[in-house]
């Protein structure tokens, strides 16, 4: 149960909203960081705990593309195709995310480790091309390091070549983008 | 360096500036709060951002002074804030740099802004994608609420504001306003109908103001120098103060720059940029993210700003300024933009939830050659059987790339087409001609 793992969390959001309903957004995240996706147990437990029914947590739910309602490699590989990331090459990268992992939108490494989705503008477009993996964006991205973040994920977990905070001009100096 | 005064970049252009509340009260931050809030009267902050001539830096433009005007002078109950940080529009992404570098900036507007309308509580309505942006909103909003600028009894003034980040998860259409109060009120993001207008029946059917974060961004600004101050930069008397660009595309240096409204984009990619990557020429921009209309070369002396865009049939939009050189297919470039709009389409209004769809699968058989003539028509009447024909903004704009590149590069779609015929050994009949 959500609640006897992180009642402190769960009361401390609630306290936020005046009306209950609002919380339910932020408790769908906590029950998917829980167990990297959203189980239907959990669904169920959130819609008791905002007094809503199972359905009103289902058709909310379905309507937002972050949450997963199956599992999911451990590290999701969002890469952007929007136009502004295509202008700058994201199909390209697209072409050796298959090449290295033998993954296209929509699977998974037969290890579990690499899911791989298409996805629409991230907000990132001067630094493209780009990919969310989990919870951090990985910018300006070329051959050389893709294979160095895949390399850190299967080694360590994380990669120190994830953004920090929006370093334009900065970045810009050492950029090194492929062409379209 | 940059030929003008910067005023929301300022800051995080110091080397070393971290974007701590230490930092920011070094640079002045805070001082417009202080000199604000109990000694210039809600009504008069109000008056002076309309004198100022702000206007919204979210897409539409609207004068945020009277936006603010709206609300309900006599209600008697809760009113809220919430600050638009959905950042989605592809093409922009200044939002992320304002709140990732200089969140006490963003933060401090968003106190003056509750100040101003009587909001007790502002919700942060942050792209869920957004992770790192939340993180360091939390924390400068805990070095706030420490430090007296955020909470109850703000600097002893008997002033309550408090704010709160809530996470969106990934709906283009939150970042309408009210699709955006629909899910932070835990539901789908389907927009509503209107009216009524947020600014009586808004968040829980409160009033309620929904501002952009570059918006906010600018208020300290305005309170600590003036509005005749503000009024005086950029291209007065209808687009006043400066506006962050985002540039991206084929361009050497892509990226965020604050300039003067009115600038031109010849000025904006060739001086600020960095000219174009390859040095090949323009063949077309889009001038304020994907819901404005594509324009061409003759356009590269239109004047960034909200009339001048819009008289040579685009709109300044978010901001968001994307470069594309010779050679770039248009009906490629529709198509991609037009995918995003059919991905992100919510499915509440018919025309667009059907037409988006249409529009795709017409695009991609131009595309992959297997078009006719007669699609060109087709694609033209489903525009003009979606724009204007939906709840919300969002019919308006995904027509946008498709009318705009149909108008100015027919001829490609032309030629793919003739390719197609050419290549096609058995010519179907239309059923029921003779």
């Amino acid at each position: 149960m959500l609640k006897d793992k992180y009642g402190k969390e769960i009361e401390d959001i609630l306290s936020r909203y005046p009306v209950k309903r609002s919380a339910l957004l932020p408790l769908l995240y906590l029950a998917q960081r829980d167990q990297g996706y959203v189980t239907e147990s959990a669904m169920k437990e959130i819609a008791h705990l905002l007094k809503l029914t199972p359905p009103q947590v289902y058709e909310t739910i379905t309507f937002y593309t972050m949450f997963n309602l199956k599992p999911i490699g451990k590290f999701h590989l969002q890469v952007c195709k929007s136009l502004m990331c295509a202008l700058v090459g994201s199909d390209t990268l697209f072409g050796w995310i298959n090449a290295k992992l033998g993954i296209a939108p929509g699977e998974t490494t037969a290890d579990g480790l690499f899911s791989l989705s298409a996805v629409e503008c991230l907000a990132a477009c001067g630094t493209g091309p780009m990919m969310q993996i989990n919870d951090d964006y990985y910018e300006q991205l070329t051959e050389d390091k893709l294979d160095r973040i895949v390399a850190d994920l299967r080694s360590t977990g994380t990669s120190p070549l994830k953004s920090g905070p929006f370093m334009w001009p900065e970045a810009m100096e050492s950029a090194d983008r492929p062409s379209s | 360096m940059p030929k003008h005064e910067l005023i929301l970049l300022k800051n995080m252009m110091q080397p070393g500036y971290t974007g701590s509340l230490v930092d920011y009260e070094k640079t002045g931050g805070y001082q417009a709060l202080r000199k604000t809030l109990g000694k210039i009267a809600p009504a008069d902050v109000t008056a002076m951002v309309r004198k100022s001539g702000l206007r919204g830096r979210g897409g539409a433009g609207f004068p945020t002074g009277v936006k603010w005007g709206f609300l309900p002078k006599d209600y008697q109950g809760p009113r809220y804030l919430c600050c638009n940080a959905d950042e989605s529009e592809p093409g922009t992404f200044k939002d992320r740099q304002l709140m990732e570098r200089d969140p006490h900036q963003v933060l401090e507007g968003i106190v003056l802004s509750c100040y101003a309308i009587g909001a007790e509580t502002a919700f942060i309505y942050i792209r869920g994608e957004m992770v790192l942006g939340s993180k360091i909103l939390e924390h400068a909003i805990a070095e706030a609420r420490a430090a007296g600028y955020i909470g109850k009894n703000i600097l002893g003034t008997g002033i309550h504001a408090d704010v709160w980040v809530h996470r969106g998860a990934g709906a283009y259409i939150c970042g309408e306003e009210t699709a955006l109060l629909e899910s932070l009120e835990g539901k789908r993001g389907l927009p509503r109908t209107k009216p009524p207008f947020p600014a009586t029946h808004g968040l829980y059917n409160k009033p309620t103001v929904v501002n952009n974060v570059e918006t906010l961004a600018n208020l300290p600004h305005i309170m600590t120098r003036g509005p005749e101050w503000f009024a005086a930069i950029g291209s007065p008397p209808k687009s006043t103060g400066t506006r962050v660009f985002c540039v991206s595309g084929h361009v050497k240096r892509p990226g965020n720059y604050e300039v003067p409204m009115g600038i031109t984009v010849r000025e904006l990619v060739y001086e600020h940029a960095g000219g174009m990557r390859s040095d090949k020429p323009i063949k077309a921009f889009i001038p304020g993210g994907a819901s404005a209309p594509f324009l061409t070369p003759a356009h590269l002396d239109v004047k960034l700003d909200f009339e001048h865009v819009a008289l040579a049939g685009s709109m300044l939009g978010s901001g968001g300024v994307t470069v594309m050189e010779e050679g770039t297919s248009m009906v490629w470039a529709a198509l991609r933009l037009m995918e995003f709009f059919y991905h992100e389409s919510c499915g509440k209004c018919s025309p667009c939830r059907e037409g988006s769809s249409w529009l795709v699968q017409t695009l991609r058989r131009i595309l992959a050659k297997r078009g006719r003539m007669e699609d060109l028509e087709t694609l033209l009447d489903l525009c003009k059987n979606i724009a204007g024909r939906t709840v919300c903004a969002f019919g308006d704009a995904e027509v946008a790339p498709i009318q705009s590149t149909l108008k100015y590069w027919r001829q490609e779609y032309v030629d793919l087409i003739n390719e197609a015929e050419a290549a096609n050994l058995i010519k179907l009949e239309p059923v029921g001609r003779h």
